[in-house]
């Protein structure tokens, strides 16, 4: 019968955390969920922090001690390289939780279990994690006891036939997950799992629960859980590669295009179309590009060729991040970052309109690049400009302000029609001919008598009189920021031609916002 | 023969709704079926009932962004799309507070130098297009996007001067209600709009633009009543 070998990688959210942000292991670290702590490293415990301590009491111990968030989706994501790893050693490898892995015993292939051990402690702390635990045992269970018994980097293998249990019998009875169970055993005067396996089994299921009565079992040679090896996740990431590496980005997409209907097809094989995908573009003796893309509906051959060529042509301008010129592209790869089921985005029997908008609006992308062509949303704001936003056509919205907060300072409906994109600097006298200005405190130097929209040199708006106005409404932005604050009055004022204005003046200046036109 | 009395009194009930549902399939039918140039109508905005009607294929020079918005919102909230080009200065939440449904709407805020083909490519997919053209349109190139927009059953909004334009349609004598001297705020406004089409007297007609309520409709008091409404503010 085959041994079960369990991989632990002591207190993973703290590695993970750690060799993600590139900071070095031996610093004192904690993983806080709700300002308490999660996980921390060995350093951190040697100043005395331990699981569930308050942060600040944490901190009190240890003032540097690197304060890191808890988050499920990392311990995975950077516990998948590890999986990867090990299934390269050995396929059929079992995740049980971020941090720890059980596959079946690889010990006749590398000629003893100490050396196969060695064999997968040696390739996981080639990744960078130091501090690794093996433990091999006839069963699941047992296994992971042994890890969690063993030094670091170290095997430790609990002797087949029987000497399971004799191990199994000396733990203390705290390795029961189960916090009321170890308090009751404890309370009983039992301190080990030998005391719980003496029970009888009906009486431990009743009074301390099904994994206490499961632990006992086990302790008995029954119940044991089998290794089953998980899936590997489908390869479906394609990447083209080029020899000699490609200069112009025409020649790149002409050759991408097989490697983009292969991706396509791929996804379709398996019923399911990408929404975003995540395009890497490897280059010489320059960083790589990196961008995400989201698609509306779903990614076809062609829409990746226009992402990839847009990837480029930014990448070679430096609008998305730093010019990068001269580098020729080696490799480009197209990674599906969403794939849903194809039933999800299929026309309506009677559809197909909105197909043929997005095709046009393809047509003006490649015209005149991705970013011209944009939805509009209406997001929160004080100030018209700020009360919109245009999202490029294919994206999604991403940090839009929430309509539904007060915003006090904003101007009540109407809406201006015209929102200028970039105000005009106006001019504003009282009846004397003098500017008008706001004082500190919020007055006016003068009532606003005459206004010109637009002072610039090549203007055609003169000047007029202002037959009504209101203001100024004042709104201070920012204002705990020295340099970003911003203290601006805004005004509504009319004209005698009828016409409305939204004028803005900003510290000593003023400025036409937008038009009632 | 209990059956048909009953059926027979279900569809005395709904008899109106089907016919109109009919009809409307009816319409339906009639535009999928219709030779192009011959100028379906299109939806258009309460308020700018009996001066001017959209129609597909038409091309619509207006003065104002706001009077643009209004023939934008017509075709937009009965569910067909619409695109905005070259407007930079295209006041969202006045177009949504218009009725423009923006979930259907495309903006090219820059086209560049590209506006025409920009808009030659959108006229085919949409079935408004708003444009502000960037320097001057010469008549062979309204002729030719005329034709595209006769093909593609839309209609084209210009913001300016259009050569040869169906409608030039322009807002009048706008006067604010809520303004005062330093109070108040800027709650309606009372607008002309006046369509000119061909050789014809112009059409004119009062609107509310945007009402007291946020709506935009004729104004249907007489002049003398906003006189005295204008008067309560300043009082």
């Amino acid at each position: 019968m085959s041994r079960t070998l369990v991989v632990w990688c002591a207190d993973w959210p703290v590695a993970a955390a750690l060799g993600e942000q590139g900071l070095p292991r031996h610093l004192p670290a904690a993983v806080f969920a709700q300002n308490r702590v999660q996980a921390c490293n060995q350093a951190a415990r040697e100043f005395g922090i331990k699981r569930g301590m308050r942060r600040r009491d944490a901190q009190a111990r240890c003032p540097e001690v690197q304060v890191l968030a808890a988050d499920d989706a990392r311990d995975a994501r950077v516990f998948e390289e590890v999986l990867l790893r090990l299934e390269e050693l050995r396929p059929g490898v079992m995740p049980l939780r971020p941090g720890l892995a059980a596959l079946r015993s690889p010990a006749r292939f590398y000629g003893g279990e100490e050396e196969a051990g060695a064999a997968i402690a040696e390739c996981v702390v080639g990744l960078g994690i130091w501090d690794v635990r093996i433990g091999i045992a006839d069963e699941l269970f047992t296994a992971e006891q042994a890890a969690r018994s063993a030094g670091l980097q170290e095997t430790y293998a609990v002797p087949a036939d029987g000497g399971s249990t004799a191990f199994l019998r000396a733990l203390p009875v705290h390795v029961l997950e189960d916090a009321n169970a170890v308090s009751l055993l404890q309370r009983l005067g039992l301190t080990t799992l030998g005391g719980l396996a003496d029970l009888p089994g009906a009486d431990v299921k009743a009074r301390f629960g099904a994994q206490a009565a499961w632990v006992r079992q086990v302790i008995h040679g029954e119940g044991a859980r089998p290794v089953t090896g998980r899936t590997p996740p489908p390869e479906l990431a394609t990447e083209v590669a080029f020899e000699p590496p490609l200069d112009s980005a025409e020649a790149v997409c002409f050759s991408a295009r097989q490697a983009a209907e292969g991706f396509v097809k791929g996804l379709a094989a398996r019923q399911e179309v990408c929404t975003e995908v995540r395009i890497e573009i490897v280059m010489e003796d320059v960083p790589d590009a990196v961008r995400t893309w989201a698609h509306p509906r779903w990614f076809s051959a062609a829409d990746l060729i226009d992402r990839l060529h847009w990837q480029l042509a930014g990448v070679r301008t430096g609008s998305t991040g730093p010019a990068r010129k001269g580098g020729a592209v080696m490799t480009v790869r197209f990674v599906p970052e969403v794939a849903v089921s194809e039933a999800v985005h299929a026309d309506g029997l009677w559809g197909g309109t909105d197909e043929r908008v997005n095709r046009g609006i393809a047509r003006v992308q490649g015209l005149l690049g991705h970013e011209a062509v944009v939805a509009p949303v209406v997001q929160g704001g004080r100030s018209p400009r700020d009360r919109q936003a245009y999202v490029p056509w294919g994206d999604r919205p991403s940090t839009l302000r929430d309509r539904t907060l007060p915003w006090p300072g904003s101007i009540p409906p109407p809406a201006p029609a015209r929102v200028l994109a970039d105000p005009w600097p106006a001019e504003v006298c009282d009846q004397a001919g003098r500017p008008v200005v706001v004082l500190p405190r919020g007055g006016l130097s003068g009532d606003p008598a005459r206004y010109r929209p637009a002072a610039g040199s090549g203007s055609a708006e003169p000047w007029q009189r202002i037959a009504s106005w209101a203001g100024p409404w004042p709104v201070t932005e920012a204002w705990w920021e020295p340099s970003a604050g911003r203290r601006v009055a805004r005004f509504q004022l009319v004209g005698v031609d009828g016409r409305a204005w939204l004028a803005t003046f900003d510290t000593d200046h003023w400025l036409t916002e937008a038009s009632y036109d | 023969m209990f059956d048909t009395h009953w059926v027979g009194v279900v569809a005395g009930i709904d008899r109106h709704q089907r016919l109109a549902q009919i009809e409307q399939l009816r319409s339906k039918v009639r535009r999928l079926e219709q030779k192009p140039g011959m100028g379906a109508e299109l939806a258009t905005h309460a308020a700018l009932g009996g001066v001017v009607q959209l129609r597909a294929g038409g091309t619509y020079a207006a003065d104002s962004l706001s009077l643009a918005m209004l023939l934008m919102a017509g075709p937009s909230a009965a569910g067909e799309w619409s695109a905005v080009v070259g407007v930079e200065d295209f006041g969202v939440e006045a177009a949504a507070e218009l009725g423009v449904d923006l979930e259907r709407t495309i903006v090219v805020p820059r086209p560049k130098d590209s506006w025409l083909e920009a808009t030659a490519a959108l006229v085919d997919v949409t079935t408004l297009v708003l444009v502000r053209p960037t320097g001057r349109v010469t008549p062979a190139v309204a002729e030719k996007i005329g034709a595209r927009l006769r093909t593609r059953g839309a209609a084209l909004v210009a913001l300016g001067d259009w050569p040869r334009a169906d409608v030039r349609l322009r807002a009048t004598e706008p006067s604010w209600v809520g303004l005062g001297a330093g109070d108040g705020h800027l709650r309606a406004r009372r607008m002309v709009v006046e369509a000119v089409r061909g050789t014809a007297p112009p059409r004119r007609t009062a609107l509310w633009f945007p009402g007291p309520d946020g709506a935009t409709r004729k104004v249907m008091e007489p002049v003398a009543d906003i006189a005295d409404l204008r008067k309560q503010e300043s009082a």
